[in-house]
C-alpha cells in the first residue's frame, strides 16, 4: 500500500514527537560519547582537545577488568540457573491442569511486578544474616528472584507451540520424562531458551537495585561500579566516569545486537504473537 | 496397597502425578528467596526497638519528611507513566501498519531500556546541564535568556523516566496494537465511519485490556525509581522517593524495623495503583481482541 506523500497534521505531530524524542536520546548518549574522548570541555560545543586517555585510566584505576569479569560471570551464572529451574517449571505449568495453578501462577508473577527495592532489602537482610551477602552468591541468588519468573513466564508460550502429540509419541516408544526432555524438548525449545536467556542476561547485567544492595567491594557488577563512581564525582573526573558509561553502553549494545538476532523488539518487553500473514 | 494405589490414580485424574514435582525447584527459589525474606521482612516492621507492634509504621507517617515521600514518588511515577502510555498511542496507531524502517525503528527504541538508569542519568547530566548542548541549542536560538535548569531537580528525574519508559511503553501497546483485528476497523470504514469513530468505537475498546496491563507495568517500572532520583535529581528535598527513604533507612540509619515497614509501605502503595487501574478496565469491554490477540 503506497502512502500518500503530503502527511495529515495528525501525522506531522507525530512525527515530530518521535523526532523529538530521537533527538533527545541521541543528545543522551552523544554527550556521554563526546565528553569520554574530550580533553577539557567547559563552555564550549565540543572539547578542545581529544584523547583516549580517560579509557586507559578506567581500566587502569577503576579495576574494571576484575568489574567485567564479576560482572560476566555473575549474568552467567543467573542465567545458569535460571534456566535450568525455570524450564521444567513452565513445561508443567503450560502442560498441565492441576488444582492450584493459578495461585502457583501468581506467586511467579508477583517477583516481576513488585518494585525490585521492595523485597531487595528483606532479602539482603536475610542474605547478610546466612552470610550470603557481599559476595557473589549473594549477588546470584538476589538477581535470581525476578530472573526465575522471568524465564517461567516466557517459556512457556514456547512449550505450548510444541504439539504434545510427539511427546507421547515419544513415551508410546518407551521414553523416560528426562529422555522426553533432552532427546525431544530441548532440541525443540532451543530458539525459546536462547530467546529467554538473552533477555535474562541483558536484565541482570543491567538490574541496578538487587545487586547494588546485594554486592560487596569485589562483587560489584558494572552497573553498580559505575553508578560509585558517579556518585562520588566529586573526586574523579566526569570525563572518566563517561568513559566507564561508554564501556558500560557498549556492552550493553553488543549484547542487544546478539539479542535481535534470536528476539524481536517487541518480545524484550511483553511475549506477542508474531503476525504471519 | 490397593487404597493406596486408588488414592494415586485419583490424584492423578485430577493432574496431580510425579512430574509435578520438576515445578519444585522453582517453588523452593521462590519460596525461599522471595516469600520467606518477605515475610521476614513484614516480620521486622512489626518488631521495632521501641513503640510497640505498630511502631515503625507509626515513625513512618507521623514524621511528615518520610510520610511525604509516597507523595513524592506518585507525582512522579504517575505523570510519566500517564505521558508514556498517552504519547506511545497516537503514535503506535500510526505506526500499526507496515513500512519500511518499522524494524530499525524499533530496534532504536530498544537502546534506551539497555542503557538503563545509570547511563540514562549521567548522558542526562551531560546533555541537559546548564553548559550542555540543550541548554546552547536554546540559547543560541534565543528561546531564553538563562540556561533552563533541568537537571538535579524533578524535571531531570521525570526525563529519565520518560526516556526510559516511553520506549517499554510504545513497544508494548505497538504489540497489543497489531493483535486487533485490522478487518474490524475495515468494516467500520465501509459501512461510513470516520477515522475518530473508528478509532473510538472501535479500537480503544479493544485496546483498553492492553492499556490498563501497559499504564500497570510502565507505572511500576516508574515507581520503583532508584537510582535516577540520586544522580540527576534532587535527593534530599523534591525528589526524595519512597525507595530512597527505604534505603536510608536500612544502610544509613541502620533501622532494619522501619526499611522494611517503608518497604512494606512501598509495595501496599504499589498493589493498590495497579488494583485501582485494573478495577476501572474491568469496566469497560472485556472479551476477545478478534483474533490474533
Amino acid at each position: 500500500m503506497r502512502r500518500r506523500l503530503v502527511a495529515s497534521p495528525g501525522a506531522w505531530v507525530v512525527w515530530g514527537a518521535v523526532t523529538f524524542f530521537f533527538v533527545m536520546l541521541a543528545g543522551v548518549i552523544f554527550s556521554v560519547l563526546v565528553s569520554s574522548f574530550g580533553r577539557r570541555w567547559f563552555d564550549t560545543w565540543l572539547p578542545e582537545s581529544w584523547t583516549g586517555q580517560w579509557y586507559g585510566q578506567a581500566w587502569r584505576e577503576f579495576t574494571l577488568p576484575a568489574v567485567l569479569v564479576v560482572t560476566i560471570e555473575v549474568s552467567m551464572l543467573v542465567v545458569l540457573i535460571s534456566v535450568l529451574v525455570g524450564v521444567p517449571a513452565s513445561y508443567v505449568l503450560a502442560r498441565k491442569k492441576f488444582p492450584g495453578r493459578r495461585l502457583l501462577y501468581l506467586l511467579f508473577l508477583l517477583p516481576i511486578l513488585m518494585p525490585p527495592i521492595t523485597y531487595g532489602i528483606p532479602l539482603a537482610t536475610v542474605l547478610y544474616k546466612y552470610g550470603f551477602a557481599g559476595n557473589m552468591s549473594g549477588v546470584v541468588l538476589a538477581n535470581l528472584v525476578p530472573s526465575i519468573p522471568f524465564v517461567i513466564l516466557t517459556m512457556t508460550p514456547f512449550i505450548e507451540q510444541v504439539d504434545p502429540a510427539i511427546e507421547r509419541a515419544a513415551r508410546m516408544c518407551g521414553a523416560r520424562t528426562w529422555q522426553v526432555f533432552a532427546r525431544i524438548l530441548a532440541p525443540l525449545l532451543v530458539p525459546g531458551i536462547l530467546a529467554a536467556s538473552i533477555l535474562v542476561l541483558v536484565r541482570t547485567v543491567g538490574m541496578f537495585e538487587l545487586t547494588f544492595l546485594t554486592a560487596g567491594p569485589d562483587s560489584q557488577t558494572l552497573v553498580v561500579a559505575l553508578y560509585y563512581t558517579m556518585s562520588a564525582a566529586g573526586i574523579r573526573a566526569q570525563q572518566s566516569v563517561d568513559a566507564m558509561a561508554v564501556i558500560y553502553t557498549s556492552m550493553m549494545l553488543v549484547l542487544l545486537v546478539v539479542a535481535l538476532r534470536f528476539v524481536n523488539p517487541t518480545q524484550l518487553v511483553a511475549r506477542v504473537k508474531e503476525d504471519v500473514d | 496397597m490397593t487404597e493406596k494405589t486408588a488414592l494415586r490414580h485419583r490424584l492423578a485424574e485430577r493432574g496431580v502425578d510425579r512430574q509435578l514435582l520438576l515445578l519444585l525447584p522453582a517453588l523452593l527459589a521462590v519460596l525461599i528467596l522471595f516469600v520467606y525474606p518477605f515475610a521476614y521482612g513484614m516480620g521486622l516492621s512489626f518488631q521495632p526497638d521501641e513503640g510497640g507492634v505498630l511502631g515503625a509504621y507509626k515513625n513512618f507517617f507521623e514524621d511528615a519528611y518520610q510520610r511525604d515521600t509516597i507523595w513524592t514518588t506518585l507525582q512522579l511515577a504517575l505523570p510519566a507513566a500517564f505521558l508514556n502510555v498517552a504519547a506511545s498511542v497516537p503514535i503506535a496507531y500510526r505506526m500499526r501498519g507496515r513500512f519500511r524502517g518499522k524494524r530499525l525503528l524499533t530496534t532504536v527504541l530498544v537502546v534506551p531500556i539497555t542503557l538503563g538508569t545509570v547511563l540514562t542519568a549521567e548522558g542526562l547530566l551531560n546533555f541537559l546541564g546548564p553548559t550542555g548542548w540543550f541548554n546552547r541549542a536554546l540559547l543560541n536560538a534565543g528561546l531564553v535568556d538563562a540556561p533552563l535548569r533541568l537537571t538535579n531537580n524533578y524535571w531531570g528525574v521525570f526525563l529519565s523516566l520518560v526516556i526510559t519508559g516511553f520506549p517499554f511503553a510504545f513497544l508494548l501497546i505497538l504489540s497489543y496494537l497489531s493483535g486487533i483485528d485490522p478487518t474490524l476497523e475495515r468494516a467500520a470504514a465501509t459501512l461510513g465511519a470516520g477515522w475518530w469513530p473508528r478509532f473510538h468505537r472501535i479500537t480503544l475498546p479493544l485496546l483498553a485490556p492492553g492499556l490498563a496491563t501497559t499504564f500497570c507495568l510502565t507505572f511500576v517500572l516508574a515507581f520503583s525509581v532508584f537510582p535516577s532520583a540520586i544522580l540527576v535529581g534532587d535527593p534530599a528535598g523534591s525528589t526524595r522517593v519512597i525507595s530512597i527513604a527505604a534505603y536510608h533507612a536500612a544502610y544509613e540509619a541502620y533501622d532494619y524495623s522501619l526499611a522494611s515497614a517503608i518497604a512494606v509501605v512501598m509495595g501496599v502503595v504499589e498493589l493498590a495503583v495497579v488494583a485501582a487501574v485494573l478495577g476501572v478496565r474491568s469496566l469497560f469491554y472485556t472479551g476477545s481482541t478478534g483474533g490474533k490477540g
